[in-house]
């Protein structure tokens, strides 16, 4: 598959993409941007990054360089050839595995190359070769079911790898998998990486049979661990926030003083956009409550996280790395970031570089008996959560308190996509109700003002 | 899914509110059968077959002979049915302009009662095959394909819209060609669905064949060796002792067919299953094992693999199952009001021609009388489905909820659905001629006789799917009598009973038409009723009132599913769902 010409500088560039935008449509029309003006160049002999919260977009990044979905505006090109159409040159490995579970270990691996159309013969003697390469020796003839899920994941890389791609793309290859497994697959990729490349960068070599890897992450340990750049990418719209060059030698080691350095770092920039939503929390209330709903989104956050990370603060004396505690949880970005979200945003805590640290209202909320905790949190989300102290305000606007959910899934899906706009909807649901400021019947789809004493307007509701 | 799913499939039924479109595709339909009606030659007599004997032998000699080619005419149906499946869904799936009009499209046609329109096809197929009884042969055929494809596609159909997206990402990504696709992907997906519904089908099917191998045409009654023809002279001659014979064979069919067959093929697609199930509750069959075991699939396997890798290479030339990213909209934009306005005005010059035909002969004032009839009709279905509600609902859920007696139960009431209810007719009549009955209510009994098991049936499916953990918590809770059915049986099984309950008013609808008039020995029954309109319209072949009694009805069906069962199987989908 491939030519070995004399190199020129331009050849080592398996993909580019150039200011690359991903708009979706909302439902009323409106664009609403996932992917901003992104450019990547993927080389020859490196392992990519990309590195991101949920919503900054990294997936539709590596399905527009996949030529799965076509950029709204910019270009891909493979090779110098503008895609139009699943990118020849690639291969992708998927978090979900996506083997065809009809087939058994060694029908999945051949499938790709009888699309090539290539002969029977060879096909067999490349995908036994990539079986064992990938560790899965004994298994040619087992069904995916019957597999664990770090096999299938070995499936999944012996399929992608027995093809010979000119780049892997992985899409959260390792976040189905349980800890442990991850790491022992991380560890091996990384060796046969390293094999392939001592072998010769650049070139095709029997060790690991692809030029170049592009993986796709929550995970900052992982990127850590595996890339030679990372790029970190922002949410709502993605853009590139920084790109990282990683220069330790692999396999590199967490104690390392430079791989902490460069663990803090990302987490410093990923959360170094809260110094503006910090900016806002602490403001006059009035400038806050001037911001919409979109403006400031809700984090997915639920209400039992967001005390769950706070007593862990408080147990720790108030103030802890963000790094430190996503390591001790087991946490990854996704899941720890939307809650230090929920936490600055409600002023129960603030960021500092990549610490975390309670403040009085936070440390009230943790030593506080259940109602108490829940007032307190009912006054903080009026005021800091914009789509809470929306609902609120026009439910107390009507008459009777009570309102369709229709009314602000049409208000959100100004700003958010139709499934943000119940997302978002359904996080302000789930902080009311628990802050006990309004009801919720699902089965009517309705919202209803909780009142505290007795109804003075006179009972309309009923 | 429970080891016996329900029928028709989930899908069939989540389908959203009536739009213009559905009131496009129905008056389409109106003028496809309309064109059908005018293709038929004028009806001479030179085109009539007239080999074709007008009654069959009764000697039970002849019933193994009348059974196979009773079978062999479903087993042609079936083939034609799963080749339409894959054309027809593929094309709905994979072409979004197509799919805009072949979905609702389908839609309608399900709900088209064909067994009125019989004579119709029977004409139009005897101009194909003049003078031969090939027509007949298509005839029938048609009218069993028509009850097996229409689920069997959307069920795929389904499958096909609601693969994973991982999946479908992995196909591209490899470059499968549409070919490897389709077979790699595609279908295999599809696969436990497809045999599901395949199944059920093939079960409602044995209705319309029994009801289709004897056709009057111009007051002449063509016959073809099969069972339901022998029947229908068993019938003309009065021998109830026949018929019982008849039943009995059909009986041993139905089984043999489910154990050869079907069982085999349920127990060998789930194969195709993408989670692990339980293995306590996996369908089992004996003889796919005893299959397995034998040389057999090897011997197919060895020739079949050049074969296979032959048409892989023949069809590269198709290209990848990909579709260009970016197509330009202007064009496309325009490709899509073109397509609609040649749409709508060949749907629009069609009705306009449909109804200056009926307004020429005077038969347009026909409208309004068969509504009323069609009113009449109605009420036999609703009091039919209140009274199979109050009884089977009952024992559906005792079955279903004790695991021994379902055991025992299930084959017995699938047999019980299979089994071609007109078969029973004779007995029926007999009673309503000794006892004076008239067939206004006689009427209601004999449609029941087959629509009432789709209810059981699915109420087993749903009372034997509930978690058994649940049943322990109302237990130990001590909630029982009136409590627990209304808290938390009647919830539970209510999306399934919904699904039973569709499909048996389809089928006591289409069933009216041979139940609203029967005839035994010399005596001749009549109920007043739309069916009773479409079945003598097609009888003297008075093609006008046809057409208007078979649109009425599917208005009455269609409306009645719109506005009545998709709202509960929304409701049912929404809350109920476990």
């Amino acid at each position: 598959m491939t030519d070995d010409n004399v190199p020129h500088a331009a050849d080592n560039v398996i993909v580019e993409a150039e200011h690359v935008t991903k708009t979706f449509t909302t439902p009323d029309g409106r664009a609403l941007p996932v992917l901003d003006g992104v450019s990547l160049t993927l080389r020859e002999g490196e392992i990519v990054a990309l590195l991101g919260k949920s919503g900054s977009g990294k997936s539709t990044l590596l399905r527009c360089i996949a030529g799965l979905i076509a950029p709204s505006s910019g270009t891909v090109q493979y090779r110098g050839e503008p895609l139009n159409g699943a990118n020849p040159g690639v291969a992708m490995v998927f978090q979900s595995f996506a083997l065809l579970p009809w087939l058994t270990v060694q029908q999945n691996v051949e499938l790709a190359m009888q699309a090539r159309d290539v002969p029977e013969a060879e096909r067999r003697d490349k995908a036994l070769r990539a079986i064992d390469l990938i560790g899965l020796d004994g298994f040619e003839s087992a069904y995916p079911k019957e597999l664990s899920g770090g096999m299938r994941q070995r499936v999944g890389f012996a399929r992608a790898l027995a093809v010979e791609p000119d780049a892997l793309l992985m899409d959260e290859p390792f976040s189905a998998l349980d800890v442990l497994t991850a790491a022992n697959l991380r560890g091996e990729l990384v060796k046969m990486w390293d094999g392939g490349a001592r072998e010769g960068a650049g070139k095709h070599s029997r060790g690991f049979p692809t030029k170049a890897v592009l993986i796709v992450t929550h995970n900052i340990d992982e990127a850590v661990q595996l890339a030679d750049r990372i790029l970190v990418l922002s949410s709502n719209p993605g853009r590139i926030l920084a790109e990282l060059r990683v220069d330790l030698p692999r396999p590199r080691d967490k104690r390392d003083p430079g791989y902490e350095e460069l663990v803090d770092t990302v987490y410093d920039i990923l959360t170094g956009r809260e110094s503006a939503l910090e900016k806002a929390a602490q403001i006059a209330p009035a400038a806050v409550s001037a911001m919409t709903p979109v403006d400031l989104p809700l984090p997915a956050a639920s209400v039992g996280g967001l005390s769950g990370l706070l007593e862990i603060l408080d147990a720790r004396g108030g103030r802890d790395g963000l790094a430190e505690i996503a390591e001790d949880l087991n946490f990854e970005v996704d899941d720890l970031l939307p809650l230090v979200d929920a936490a600055v945003m409600l002023t129960m805590a603030t960021v500092a570089g990549s610490d975390i640290e309670i403040t009085d209202e936070g440390h009230t909320f943790v030593v506080s008996a259940t109602d108490p905790a829940k007032e307190q949190f009912a006054r903080l989300v009026v005021r800091h959560a914009p789509l809470v102290g929306a609902i609120v305000k026009a439910l107390h606007a009507t008459k009777d308190g009570s309102l369709r959910e229709g009314f602000f899934l049409d208000l959100l899906r100004r700003g958010f996509s139709e499934d943000e706009a119940r997302n978002q909807l359904d996080i302000a649901i789930a902080w009311g109700r628990w802050a006990e400021l309004f009801a919720y019947d699902a089965e009517r789809g309705e919202l209803i003002l909780e009142v505290p004493e007795p109804v003075v307007t006179g009972g309309s509701r009923l | 899914m429970a080891s016996w799913g329900m029928f028709p499939s989930r899908g069939v039924w989540r389908r959203p509110a009536f739009r213009w479109v559905d009131a496009v595709v129905l008056v389409g339909v109106a003028v496809l059968l309309f064109g059908l009606l005018r293709l038929a030659p004028s009806l001479n007599a030179p085109f009539l077959p007239s080999q074709a004997p007008s009654q069959v032998s009764t000697d039970p000699a002849e019933l193994p002979y009348y059974a196979v080619r009773s079978l062999l005419r479903m087993f042609i149906a079936l083939v034609l049915s799963v080749v339409f499946t894959f054309v027809y869904s593929t094309a709905a799936a994979r072409l979004p302009r197509a799919s805009k009009a072949l979905i609702p499209l389908l839609d309608i046609l399900q709900s088209v009662p064909v067994l009125g329109f019989l004579t119709v096809t029977v004409t139009a197929f005897i101009s194909l095959f003049p003078g031969s009884s090939l027509g007949l042969e298509c005839a029938s055929i048609f009218a069993i394909f028509t009850a097996m494809a229409w689920n069997m596609t959307f069920a795929f159909y389904q499958s096909l819209v609601s693969q994973p997206r991982d999946l479908d990402e992995a196909a591209r990504i490899m470059r499968l060609t549409k070919w490897q696709r389709f077979w790699r992907l595609d279908v295999p997906s599809g696969m436990i669905p497809l045999v599901w519904n395949g199944m059920m089908s093939f079960g409602g099917a044995w209705f319309f064949l029994a009801a289709s191998e004897s056709i009057t045409v111009l007051k002449h009654t063509y016959a073809l060796p099969g069972i339901g023809s022998y029947v229908a002279a068993a019938m003309q001659q009065g021998s109830l002792s026949k018929v019982a014979i008849a039943i009995v064979v059909m009986v041993v069919m139905v089984i043999a067919v489910n154990i050869l067959f079907w069982r085999p093929m349920v127990a060998w697609a789930e194969r195709f299953r993408a989670e692990e199930s339980a293995a306590a509750d996996k369908p089992r069959s004996v003889v796919l094992d005893l299959l397995r075991r034998s040389v057999v699939p090897a011997a197919v396997a060895r020739p079949a693999r050049p074969v296979g890798r032959l048409l892989d290479k023949l069809t590269r030339p198709f290209g990848l199952a990909e579709h260009p990213l970016s197509k330009p909209l202007v064009r496309q934009r325009t490709g899509d009001v073109f397509f609609a306005g040649l749409v709508t005005a060949a749907v629009a010059f069609g009705a306009w021609r449909a109804v200056t035909y009926l307004h020429v002969r005077g038969d347009l004032g026909q409208f309004g009388h068969a509504f009323l009839l069609g009113g009449a009709t109605f009420g036999r279905v609703v009091v039919l489905l209140i009274f199979a509600t109050l009884i089977w609902v009952p024992v559906g859920v005792w079955i279903g909820m004790n695991p021994k007696v379902s055991r025992i139960a299930q084959p017995v009431v699938q047999v019980l659905a299979s089994f071609p209810a007109n078969l029973l007719f004779p007995f029926a009549t007999a009673f309503f001629v000794a006892t004076g009955m008239s067939l206004n209510i006689g009427g209601i009994l004999l449609m029941a006789l087959g629509a009432q098991w789709y209810i059981l049936f699915n109420v087993i499916a749903g009372a034997s799917a509930i978690p058994s953990d649940l049943r322990e918590a109302m237990q130990l809770m001590g909630v029982g009598g009136w409590l627990r059915w209304k808290r938390f049986i009647l919830p539970a099984i209510f999306p399934a009973y919904v699904t039973g309950g569709i499909t048996a008013a389809g089928g006591a609808w289409n069933a009216s038409i041979v139940a609203e008039v029967v005839s035994y020995g010399k005596h001749h029954l009549e109920a007043y009723g739309l069916g009773a309109y479409i079945a003598s319209a097609s009888a003297n072949s008075d093609f006008p009132k046809v057409l208007i009694g078979v649109v009425v009805m599917s208005v009455y069906v269609v409306g009645v599913n719109r506005l009545f069962w998709r709202r509960l199987y929304a409701i049912a989908e929404a809350r109920y769902s476990l």
